[in-house]
């Protein structure tokens, strides 16, 4: 499809804007003014919305079609949700940092207070910032607070460990705050081992970051004995929310042990994922890291109003412009209030069977490199098909030509020709046995003619794409 | 409500296939004692239900304060069109677009959206966009650090407060050494800026306009960092470009800012957008998503993620940002934005934006004992002193439904008599009109 | 000229104290194709086994380490631009470094192209 610019003709205008009421004013001079106007495009209302509706036309979208990313959670979005949140559109956050402004925002404040206080039920922890913008600033966050706590401490610490199997935002996360990683290996039933952990750790550790269920989908049963050594020397422990879809109302990371929590907003309480993003990435922690916290930090008065602290000597400062993804939250919230306590439960629960179900149907096919009962996804590999040189990319886009969203293929990194597969809970049965049924022919298809998966996808309007061209390139912008 | 789909049949037919007996079954692999000690949470409701609870909590906020307030967000009009564009679920419901021949309509946009971000500031390579105002900030200074090599920055204070308080938590385990500048007159501080830089500067950090509303032309602070090997860093509002210098005519490095002013709402706060741009020698410490693009097996245009080598997922400890999530779709509003307004339309919107504030600054000027800051020109922000106290004013004029500005006093010492008022194409003559009824009568009776 | 192979898939050929340095066929396959290197400033020291550069393909990123201590004097600049040269002739046109060596005992702690071949058929 033409690119908007290329669909520009000089001179045209798209909308009209209010005509001044107020008289004209004295020019700045020249030398402030950009010389140029920016190129932007020069189109109609109606040019500007073909356009757009027709590039939507291109992407496969949860309300479209199945989209088992793994690790992404990519459950149905309920329309409810957008119209709660556009309550809230008209709201300028500054108002409630003024002098007299709290009392006219109780509403947008109350609701920031009451989603934090659902979430730390949640999560069994004792209190939630809800200023981090996505799962990895969660993540920073969080190890801005336990660096806080050290410092306060007199600790010197200077590693974090991290599995092997972790998001690459972990270890990313932790060396922004300017920790040294110290990654674990897998040990062969498929959770962190051990015996290489106990190895590592030691008084200079300041934290373990630990994804549970993790990336493989599969519960460390030993999770509270890894809390437990690490908090022997005084490090502590992270707990990744990336995957709390599997455990709502059956574990607790708090109960468990843990520290520091974040929760996907736009994973497990069902706000969209914006083709990339807004997410959210609310904090928890345990009463010890409470002081840390960053500001603005809302608080319930004996009252009942809500109030807005904007200091905190001890806190790590602020970690986003104001509250976080307001309407991210208005949308979790209003999931939330929606789902209830059954509703949370029955969510993990049935994440959990339709993980199983699809693993259990295809495990004659694909090998299983850790063969359990997983959580809300599998992962299976590819590895069997590699023998006719068909690889997990060739399987991913042959599932597009049948009308899925490939899973998420090449992680976690451990797995040779992963594919990761996390239905969620709110596809039904006969959504995932076509894909199944898309997944066994791709592997009968191996054998009997694997062209037709190289060749895929064939039914998308373009074919597969030169990424080393575009690497090499970097052509970012069109000129 | 959780809108699952299996009925009891199903459920026990997917069991059977997998060989166990019950959901509790496949929850075997958790160990009892680690089962949760507590889950109290209220009863689900109907949707019905809920948007009767969510818009009564909408409506115990104040309706129709008028905003004459900023601080990084901004009160813009914004054409249906975004909302119905940016609302097709293709777009809102799909995510990160790792399988790109499924994905071309998100990764089409982005890469116009990284045009329009290059066009809009005069810079060469744009990233698919930061989180907000501040981490943008916050990045560009981290970037500035992997670029030179060196440890020392140096920030304008007269950079939004937020956004200097993020950065700072952000490099607070880092060995940098921060210079804060004092701001001056509400303009960069030029003199101490110049007077700081030395050859083991990373870079200078200035927002144009400042927190205080004044615009400088910044082109002798480029030439002078530059000399000395460093970068400059500047943060800018948006829908200023569509009159003021642009930041590449100016000879910045690096340019940051956050979208919201670009068709996002004002939604207490978020989700609005960061942008990130820069020069093509840079991009490779660009951090977060980039699209480019290439061609298909047929030799057909199309897009893709690309340099994912410097990303969290490939290089993890050692990427350039842990970025994974990003506000993608913040970021197609802005875009819609940008191409509903359309070369002549931005440029109007900006005109519209000064002449208004000009106009307040008039009126506002002649009231007894309040004086315009005039230290420079300014946008559509401009800071007042009064002869009372700041805070006192805004108390006072909040209860009678208007956010008269921010007072400086929050954010800086010895300020408590001023004030940042906002003008934006919104306010009509009338509510500038009341504003400064108001505030005579608040200052006067 | 004999030349010698690290166990991260370096390799260096060194004449009268001058070591040129790349990456083996071997890994230059297993990266695929290579969009970019970052060649390390001239001038700089580095020890044995420490990180000298770094390679980029499409998926992947590595880091490159110095099969011999010493100080860069030379770079391929012909690398910035095109960097399939490193696919195409990885232990030819496709060299990324000359050092000056420091310490050619260290030699020892390398693999003969023989010692290698074996090295890789039981990776």
């Amino acid at each position: 499809m033409e690119l908007i610019y290329e669909k520009s003709v000089a001179g045209r205008k798209g909308v009209r804007l209010p005509a001044s009421d107020v008289p004209k004013a004295k020019a700045l001079p020249k030398k402030l003014l950009r010389s140029e106007a920016a190129g932007l495009p020069e189109l109609s209302e109606l040019d500007v919305v073909r356009h757009f509706t027709n590039l939507s036309r291109l992407n496969y979208s949860v309300d479209t079609n199945f989209y088992p990313l793994g690790s992404c959670t990519m459950k149905y979005n309920a329309k409810g949700l957008e119209a709660a949140a556009n309550l809230f559109a008209p709201f300028h956050p500054m108002t409630a940092l003024l002098p007299g402004g709290e009392k006219l925002t109780q509403g947008s404040l109350g609701l920031l207070f009451e989603l934090g206080s659902l979430l730390a039920e949640i999560t069994g922890m004792d209190e939630v910032t809800t200023q981090p913008l996505a799962g990895a600033h969660g993540e920073m966050t969080g190890m801005l607070l336990i660096a806080a706590y050290h410092r306060a401490k007199g600790n010197r610490k200077k590693y974090v460990i991290v599995p092997d199997s972790s998001h690459g935002t972990n270890p990313a996360s932790a060396a922004m705050v300017g920790y040294e990683i110290v990654t674990i290996p897998t040990a062969p039933y498929g959770d962190m081992d051990l015996d290489a952990f106990k190895a590592a750790l030691n008084d200079e550790v300041a934290a373990v970051m630990m994804t549970c269920p993790n990336t493989l989908g599969l519960f460390n049963p030993h999770i509270k004995e890894i809390c437990d050594l690490a908090h022997g020397v005084d490090a502590l422990v992270y707990y990744d929310g990336a995957n709390l879809n599997a455990i709502m109302g059956k574990v607790r990371p708090g109960d468990v042990g843990f520290d520091v929590v974040h929760v996907n907003l736009h994973k497990t309480f069902g706000t969209p994922h914006g083709a990339g993003g807004p997410g959210s990435g609310p904090v928890g922690v345990k009463k010890g890291l409470i002081p840390f916290l960053p500001i603005p930090r809302i608080v319930r008065k004996l009252t009942g109003a809500y109030t807005v602290e904007h200091e905190n000597p001890e806190g790590i400062g602020r970690t986003a412009n104001f509250f976080g993804n307001f309407g991210v939250m208005a949308k979790a919230y209003a999931y939330i209030l929606m789902m209830g306590k059954e509703g949370l439960i029955q969510v993990s629960e049935q994440a959990v069977l339709n993980a199983n179900y699809i693993m259990s149907r295809l495990k004659d096919l694909y090998e299983v490199p850790y063969d359990q009962t997983c959580m809300h996804e599998c992962v299976l590999s590819a590895s069997r098909q590699l023998a006719h040189d068909v690889h997990a990319i060739d399987i991913a886009k042959f599932l597009i030509d049948q009308g899925f969203h490939p899973p998420t293929v090449y992680f976690p990194l451990i797995v040779k020709e992963a594919i990761m597969i996390e239905p969620t809970e709110t596809e039904s049965k006969a959504t995932m046995d076509a894909f199944i049924d898309a997944m066994r022919e791709a592997a009968e298809l191996t054998e009997k003619d694997p062209d037709i998966l190289k060749r895929a996808p064939v039914t998308t309007p373009i074919s597969r794409l030169d990424e080393t061209k575009a690497a090499r390139e970097q052509n970012v912008c069109c000129q | 409500m959780s809108y699952c789909p299996h009925t009891v049949d199903e459920q026990q037919s997917m069991l059977g296939t997998i060989g166990v007996a019950s959901i509790a079954d496949l929850f075997k692999p958790i160990p009892k004692k680690l089962r949760a000690k507590s889950f109290d949470l209220p009863a689900g409701m109907s949707e019905f239900e809920m948007l009767q609870k969510m818009t009564d909590l909408a409506a115990s906020n104040a309706q129709g304060v008028i905003p004459f307030i900023g601080g990084g967000f901004y009160d813009h009009l914004i054409p249906t069109a975004v909302d119905h564009l940016s609302g097709r679920a293709e777009f809102y419901t799909a995510y990160t677009p790792y399988q790109p021949e499924c994905s071309q309509g998100s990764l089409q946009a982005l890469f116009e959206y990284q045009t329009a971000i290059c066009r809009l500031t005069d810079m060469e390579a744009s990233n698919a966009s930061l989180y907000d105002g501040g981490t943008a900030l916050a990045e560009a200074a981290l970037m500035a650090l992997r670029i030179t090599g060196r440890n020392r920055l140096i920030l304008d204070g007269s950079a939004n407060p937020f956004y200097r308080e993020v950065l700072k938590t952000y490099l607070a385990n880092l060995e940098v050494e921060i210079i804060e500048l004092s701001p001056l007159d509400g303009a960069t501080n030029k003199p101490d800026c110049l007077a700081a830089l030395d050859d083991t500067t990373a870079a200078v950090i200035v927002q144009n306009p400042t927190f205080f509303g004044g615009f400088t032309d910044l082109t002798d602070v480029a030439k002078a960092a530059h000399a000395k090997g460093a970068l400059l860093i500047t943060t800018v509002y948006p829908v200023s470009l569509g009159l003021l210098k642009s930041p590449g005519e100016m000879g910045a490095d690096i340019v940051v800012g956050d979208g919201q002013s670009l068709g996002n709402p004002l939604s207490f706060g978020g989700p609005s957008f960061g942008f990130i741009a820069t020069r093509k020698k840079y991009i490779r410490n660009l951090p977060g998503r980039i699209i480019g693009e290439t061609v298909d097996r047929e030799g057909r245009r199309g897009y893709v993620l690309t340099l994912q080598a410097r990303e969290q997922h490939i290089k993890r400890h050692k990427a350039t940002s842990n970025i994974c999530s990003n506000q993608s779709l913040s970021a197609l509003r802005g875009l819609i934005f940008l191409s509903l307004m359309g070369k002549q339309g931005l440029a109007e919107l900006a005109r519209l934006n000064y002449e208004k504030a000009e106009y307040a600054k008039a009126v506002l000027g002649s009231i007894r004992e309040v004086t315009v800051l005039a230290g420079s020109p300014t946008f559509n922000e401009f800071t007042l002193s009064l002869p009372m106290r700041a805070t006192k004013v805004v108390e006072k004029l909040l209860a009678k439904g208007i956010a008269a500005g921010v007072p400086l006093g929050l954010y800086y010492q010895d300020a408590d008599n001023y004030l940042v008022v906002t003008v934006t194409e919104k306010r009509s003559r009338q509510e500038i009109d009341l504003l400064a009824k108001e505030l005579e009568s608040v200052l006067w009776s | 000229m004999e030349i010698f192979f690290s166990k991260e898939h370096e390799w260096v050929k060194v004449k009268d104290g001058i070591a040129t340095i790349g990456i083996s066929e071997h890994a230059a396959h297993e990266l695929g194709d290579i969009t970019f290197v970052e060649l390390p400033a001239v001038g700089k020291s580095v020890k044995q086994f420490e990180v000298l550069a770094g390679i980029e393909s499409v998926k992947a990123a590595s880091d490159i380490y110095a099969p011999v201590s010493g100080k860069v004097v030379t770079v391929n600049e012909a690398l910035e631009t095109t960097p399939e040269i490193v696919n195409d002739a990885p232990e030819d046109a496709g060299w990324i470094a000359v050092m000056e060596a420091t310490d050619l005992s260290e030699l020892q702690n390398l693999m003969t192209k023989a010692q290698y071949e074996e090295y890789l058929k039981n990776l």
